[in-house]
């Protein structure tokens, strides 16, 4: 190959190669400018003095903010509940969404209709949903939970106030009565893609339920679980609906996001929210590039198999 | 187990009758159970029904009054309220968007899979990875920006920022889909001489219309959900759905049945679209890895 040819042939690979990258170009241009640009920004801004209703005060802070963010008690205590609140919605509604995905696996009548109820209040609209916690629920004066008290103890029954009482739960409770039906939908496919003849081999030569399926149905599902486990996580960690309506971030129940909304939208203190949501993006990587390398190895076993 | 032979040559569902009067029970009670939770599930919508149609005063009473005459005073103080322009602003951000996403997450994905590019999978990766950054973390310089040249208050800025909310799960679901193309029957009709969108309608678009269906779908409900970006970046014109409904509640007097025929309304689009397409939705809610 003459050297003129070999110069062409690397000319037109470019050409090939910008050929192929010309259709990733606008969402990937898109989605740097929207969400890393930003997020630039939010870096330099947290080294900096900036509240809004201080707007002469302006200039460089160092690593005041940060350090105010890391001493801050509600700070410390918004990092807290968003770990409780995000393990708990994730544990508990994974739980349960495979105990429901297994009861919905087996053949019955009317199984589809069983299965379009569970699945109702993932379809709500999430404010709508925690309002209905809020007021129709968990309300002490008028909600059904006291109310319910009511009728069966009668009038001197107890009326707790739930909200009030344990608020980090209240949230916990409304967030996995919208979560459990997604943790259960993919459960669920993972169920119904289960080789059924291997299973009842097993189960001809004599293993016990339990032994099929600890055996069994869960190395299959594992993949499942991880996925919904950490998409599920993704969506807990960012609420914000569910804290904003039914506590407002009060009695200690504000989380992360709630806490950043708050120090920028209500205390307009610029720098301090932005180092919080600096320290938040850190937080996230760390956990992220475990969960990420998960993600990939399932997506790739998929594609393979 | 004497059956064990004759079981092999039958369907495996009949292996559940080996014995019968014990498996049955089990059955029923199993299935009874299923029934009791879905039930249980469902309950607090049933009862947002039920209040939306009393009357503010039984809607409050306690105990509750569940035979009280039903009333459409909630639905009538909903529908007074003016509710007509958030919900267009909403079904504005949702649609739009979801088809900007459509448009620029599909010629991405093929670029991802059916020609895909050198280290695709770490193009994947930052896709993803953006999923992972909390949005409050950008949100304060969106907040600045807009303000700055004047574009707070308008459905646009939440049309771009849902865009790019939901843009990497329509990424990774396409090209889920697309990766199951057949490529030696793209080349042969390449080598046929069968134009570009020959070739998009007969082989890619009969594997990859699910795809975009689920994809459209899961777009369409997150962007309708989607609280935080409209509260803070929206006031009284570009006001959504789900922001006008945080409104309705008062210090003073009596809301729960409004509240409760105003979140069913608001819920009612994605109510009907996830019913409708229940296998769309766990196909978009696990971005194309569960198909």
């Amino acid at each position: 190959m003459s050297a003129v040819a070999a110069e062409r042939n690397s000319a037109m690979e470019k050409a090939g190669a910008w050929a192929r990258r010309m259709p990733l170009l606008p969402a990937l241009v898109f989605m740097i400018i929207v969400t890393q640009l930003p997020f630039l920004v939010t870096i330099g801004i947290s080294f900096m003095h900036w509240n809004a209703y201080y707007p002469d005060d302006k200039g460089f802070a160092g690593f005041a903010n940060f350090k105010s963010v890391l001493t801050d008690v509600n700070a410390r205590e918004a990092i807290i509940v968003t770990i409780m609140l995000t393990v708990a919605v994730v544990v508990v509604s994974l739980v349960l969404g495979l105990i429901i995905a297994m009861l919905l696996d087996r053949k019955f009548r009317g199984r589809g209709f069983a299965r379009t109820l569970m699945i109702t209040p993932f379809l709500i609209v999430p404010v709508a949903a925690a309002l209905m916690w809020k007021h129709a629920l968990f309300n002490p004066d008028y909600g059904l939970l006291n109310g319910l008290l009511k009728l069966f103890f009668g009038d001197g029954a107890a009326q707790p106030d739930w909200i009030s009482n344990n608020p980090v739960t209240a949230i916990v409770v409304s967030l996995v009565w919208q979560w459990t039906p997604f943790m259960m939908l993919i459960l669920l496919a993972g169920l119904q893609s289960r080789p059924l003849d291997v299973v009842e081999a097993a189960r001809i030569d004599g293993a016990s339920p339990w032994q099929i399926f600890t055996n069994m149905t869960l190395p299959h599902l594992r993949p499942y679980i991880e996925l919904s486990g950490l998409l599920g996580a993704i969506y807990v960690v960012q609420n914000f609906d569910a804290v904003f309506t039914i506590t407002s971030g009060g009695l200690g129940s504000a989380n992360l996001p709630y806490f950043i909304y708050e120090t920028f939208y209500q205390a307009h203190d610029y720098g301090e929210a932005s180092a919080a949501g600096v320290i938040v993006v850190i937080g996230t990587i760390i956990i992220a590039t475990f969960a990420l390398r998960t993600v990939l190895s399932l997506f790739s076993e998929e594609t393979t198999s | 187990m004497t059956t064990v032979d004759k079981v092999a040559e039958e369907a495996p569902s009949n292996v559940v009758e080996r014995e019968p009067g014990k498996r049955k029970n089990k059955g029923v009670l199993l299935t009874g159970l299923a029934w009791i939770i879905s039930v249980l599930f469902v309950l607090p919508v049933l009862w947002m029904v039920l209040t939306s149609f009393h009357s503010e005063t039984d809607a409050a009473a306690n105990p509750p009054k569940f035979g009280a005459s039903l009333s459409l005073e909630g639905y009538r103080s909903f529908f007074d309220s003016g509710p007509w322009p958030p919900l267009l602003n909403s079904l504005t951000a949702s649609v739009v968007s979801t088809a900007l996403v459509l448009l620029l997450a599909f010629p991405a994905a093929y670029a991802l899979s059916i020609r895909p590019v050198k280290r695709w999978s770490d193009v994947m990766f930052f896709f993803l990875s953006t999923k992972f950054l909390p949005v409050v973390a950008g949100l304060l310089p969106v907040y600045l920006f807009a303000t700055k040249v004047h574009f707070l208050d308008n459905i646009w800025l939440l049309i771009i920022l849902y865009t790019s909310m939901n843009l990497p799960i329509a990424v990774w679901m396409l090209r889920s889909f697309l990766s199951e193309v057949p490529i030696e029957m793209l080349e042969a009709a390449q080598v046929d001489g069968a134009g570009l969108v020959r070739t998009l309608r007969s082989i890619v678009a009969p594997v990859v219309t699910p795809g975009i269906a689920s994809a459209g779908l899961i777009c369409f409900i997150f962007s309708w959900n989607e609280l935080l970006f409209a509260r803070v970046l929206t006031g009284t014109r570009a006001e959504t759905a789900p922001v006008y409904l945080t409104g309705f509640v008062t210090s003073q007097g009596l809301f729960l049945a409004k509240v409760c025929a105003a979140s069913l309304v608001v819920s009612l689009p994605v109510l009907f679209a996830g019913f409708a397409a229940q296998d769309k939705l766990v196909q978009g809610l696990s971005m194309g890895a569960v198909k």
